[in-house]
């Protein structure tokens, strides 16, 4: 339609280099970017402005998990682990020492990441479901840590409350100032793994995916990359910790246990394994296609069926239909929503003349 | 456009007008309760009879033309028992104007604290969340409104120590329990009365997701041979403690269990009330069926021709969600009452929930006194012992070791 793609123009680096080389990818991104920044949380109320905030810190996590499982296939299930480790170490900061979340934010992603590059050793000698069931001893043991260490967990609770962020003395603690705090750490986690995945780095990630042994042969340092990857994959999950951290306004590790875990391996799949927007996707559908379902069962079952029974209904009918809904994009796409994206986006670019 | 048409429009603009008036009127004597549910998650066992009482209580009351001529409505959103969605929930009672909301869960509990506090909305959480909550001054739109795992502890030592002859002394209580925050947090407790009481004290930590016990029932019952245990254990696994301590001899009337390890269906998991028979449990609200709320809930779905709710059957759980909705229907009553028959805001409800006192429901909920210092109303228990084929009051309700409790809360800051 309104794409130009005829031929290679670019005259400079700089050109070559750009994320979005055609023009209606930079208006769109732009427009993107305007709705979010300004339209959304200037015209919705705080409640679907709640429901964004819990997405974007869950496409943080996506894309983490997404590094790792998607672009160097290593799989991980423990990854809610990883985010406790950064909640805790930011609030341990943020409690003992006063810290600001600009200091403690990064401290929780790299502890994280340290830890991420220890569980991920195993990633060097195995793969695959022994890989699976070595990351989650990792998850279980990180688990289990912080609920025996007092001086990690904070006392036999094994929760610490935080105070809201801050910054200049400006506290965000209502929805929409929350909202700003998590778009800004989402839409740089989102743009860090744009550019991360185009780096060498990234693609010695992909190459490693597609056959080790090859990398290997061409140069890519297997035991460095491999473990770079856990630990990047690590510093989101902890970044992604520490989000939920200062959201919740508590550090609580019930909040990260294995569920959790599946729940990002779900998203990442059911986005589309191996690409940035897929992560994007992924978790966003998981996160809202929960309450949109709810919302939208809640008038019509409210013409059948009285409170009490109104609730139990849409309880289970709501499993069912999210079950079922994530069987049927599968089924359509195996390679997950962001296919399906592209795939409708191919079909409209030479739209109405598609030979 | 003929007449008919126009006729016709014309009524249906002035239908909808007098619907809108009367969805005005009725919100204008309107309450709107938030309640958060695990119907289909971890704990869905607990939340699929513990609702419905919560439900049913809300309708009798509508039927009988609700609280002070104000209607309730319950806005129920079924959390899984994750914590994301029990924010989402909250932000959605909060656009619908909720007074109060009941919260389940205690990573929920402990995610929802700071933004309760911030949007002065009160959570009610019995049963879960920290026992420092009790403290109304710290905590002061979270109420346990019933026992805390600190409460529940002494209780157990106290009754334990009237099962024993009246005295502890170099008496041996294993304590077993689920080895996760909520299991651990008795433990000062028992330490501390361990030490006044002079009985000894060994802990025995089930690790989840605690259906594997074998090892730490044979090291209570061959090594270390306890003359009471102290049970707090989550989900399936009292009903496999039962079945271990019974299968390795130990007496089960000399187990008393925590709050969450004393329905019916732990009992009929581990086997049923035979196998089970002299097991204690404590309890936060009146058990069976045995009540005059209970009756008129029956006799009101006896009048829609309905049988009666078949979640009865777990009255431990179910007998909770009665007392929930009946102490949040005294709270907003309490409001309604102080503001002269106005409608209440959430602030109004929170004092009122703070005026608690006398409140029995015919003996279903204790005799509590919820107070702006003590949120948790008193620390009542009742301990209700399997005999003959279901659960038997023992005795009437009852606190323990306050002076302890109130020490450990003063010491928490």
């Amino acid at each position: 339609m309104l794409h130009r793609e005829s031929g290679v123009f670019k005259t400079s680096y700089a050109a070559d280099m750009a994320l979005y080389p055609l023009p209606i990818a930079r208006w769109t991104v732009a427009a993107i970017i305007l709705l979010f920044a300004v339209v959304l949380p200037l015209s919705l109320h705080e409640y679907y402005l709640s429901v964004i905030n819990l997405s974007l810190i869950a496409i943080v996590g996506a894309l983490g998990l997404n590094i790792l499982v998607g672009y160097t296939g290593q799989i991980s299930v423990g990854h809610a682990a990883f985010m406790s480790v950064g909640a805790y170490t930011a609030a341990n900061l943020a409690v003992k020492l006063g810290l600001p979340f600009w200091v403690t934010l990064p401290a929780g992603g790299l502890m994280a990441a340290f830890i991420g590059a220890i569980v991920g050793i195993p990633s060097l000698r195995i793969k695959g479901l022994y890989l699976a069931i070595a990351t989650l001893a990792g998850q279980l043991i990180i688990e289990w840590i912080i609920n025996h260490t007092p001086a990690i967990s904070g006392g036999a609770q094994a929760s610490i409350q935080v105070p809201r962020p801050a910054l200049w003395g400006y506290e965000m603690k209502t929805q929409g100032q929350l909202y700003f705090f998590l778009l800004f750490f989402a839409a740089l986690a989102i743009l860090a793994t744009l550019n991360l995945v185009r780096s060498r780095i990234g693609r010695a990630f992909v190459a490693i995916r597609d056959q080790d042994i090859a990398a290997e042969i061409i140069g890519i340092n297997i035991f460095r990359y491999k473990l770079l990857s856990f630990a990047i994959s690590s510093f989101y999950a902890g970044v992604c910790g520490v989000l939920y951290t200062y959201y919740f306004g508590i550090a609580n590790y019930e909040a990260f246990q294995i569920g959790v875990s599946i729940d990002y391996l779900a998203m990442i799949i059911i986005g589309g394994l191996g690409s940035v927007l897929g992560s994007i996707l992924g978790a966003v559908f998981v996160t809202m296609l929960p309450i949109v379902i709810r919302l939208t069962m809640e008038p019509l079952a409210g013409l059948f069926f009285n409170a009490g029974e109104m609730s139990s209904v849409i309880a289970s009918t709501r499993l069912v239909l999210f079950g079922g809904l994530i069987i049927f994009f599968l089924v359509v796409e195996p390679e997950g929503l962001n296919r399906l994206w592209r795939n409708i986006r191919n079909y409209f670019r030479v739209w109405p003349f598609s030979y | 456009m003929n007449y008919t048409t126009r006729w016709l429009g014309a009524a249906v603009a002035a239908g909808a007008l007098a619907l809108a008036a009367g969805a005005a009127y009725a919100q204008d004597k309107e309450v709107v309760f938030g309640l958060q549910c695990d119907r289909t998650g971890a704990t869905q066992t607990v939340g699929i009879f513990l609702c419905p009482g919560y439900h049913d209580y809300i309708s009798l009351l509508n039927s009988k033309g609700g609280v002070e001529g104000f209607k309730i409505r319950v806005m129920e959103i079924d959390h899984e028992y994750k914590v994301p969605p029990a924010m989402e929930a909250h932000e959605r009672f909060k656009k619908e104007g909720v007074v109060l909301e009941s919260l389940y869960g205690t990573p929920q509990t402990a995610a929802l604290t700071k933004k309760l506090e911030e949007d002065k909305i009160l959570g009610t959480s019995p049963g879960f969340g920290t026992a420092a909550a009790a403290d109304g001054k710290r905590y002061p739109y979270v109420f346990p409104i019933a026992a805390s795992y600190w409460s529940q502890g002494a209780a157990a030592v106290a009754f334990a120590k009237k099962e024993l002859g009246g005295s502890l002394k170099d008496k041996k209580i294993a304590y077993l329990f689920y080895d996760n925050p909520a299991g651990k947090e008795p433990l000062v407790i028992l330490e501390d009365l361990a030490k006044s009481e002079s009985f000894e004290l060994r802990i025995f930590a089930v690790p989840a997701p605690g259906v594997e016990m074998a090892a730490q029932v044979l090291d209570i019952t061959g090594r270390y041979k306890p003359d009471f245990i102290i049970t707090h254990l989550f989900g399936r696994s009292p009903s496999v403690s039962i079945k271990e301590l019974k299968g390795k001899g130990y007496p089960l009337n000399k187990v008393v269990s925590f709050v969450w390890g004393a329905s019916e269906a732990d009992i009929k998991a581990a086997g049923g009330f035979d196998v089970a028979e002299g097991y204690h449990t404590l309890q936060f609200a009146g058990v069976g069926t045995d009540f005059q709320v209970i009756k008129d809930i029956n006799a009101m779905y006896q009048a829609q021709g309905k049988p009666a709710p078949k979640e009865q059957e777990i009255s431990v759980f179910y007998n909770r969600g009665l007392m929930i909705a009946a102490l949040h229907v005294e709270a907003v009553r309490n409001a309604i009452k102080a503001k002269g028959g106005a409608k209440p805001t959430s602030v109004d409800v929170k004092n009122g929930m703070e005026a608690i006192k006398g409140f029995t429901l015919g003996g279903m909920v204790p005799p509590m006194a919820i107070t702006p210092e003590d949120h948790e109303g008193g620390g009542w228990v009742q301990v209700w012992t399997v005999k003959g084929g279901k659960l038997v009051k023992n005795g009437e309700w009852f606190q323990a070791y306050r002076d302890v409790i109130k020490k450990h809360l003063a010491a928490v800051n």
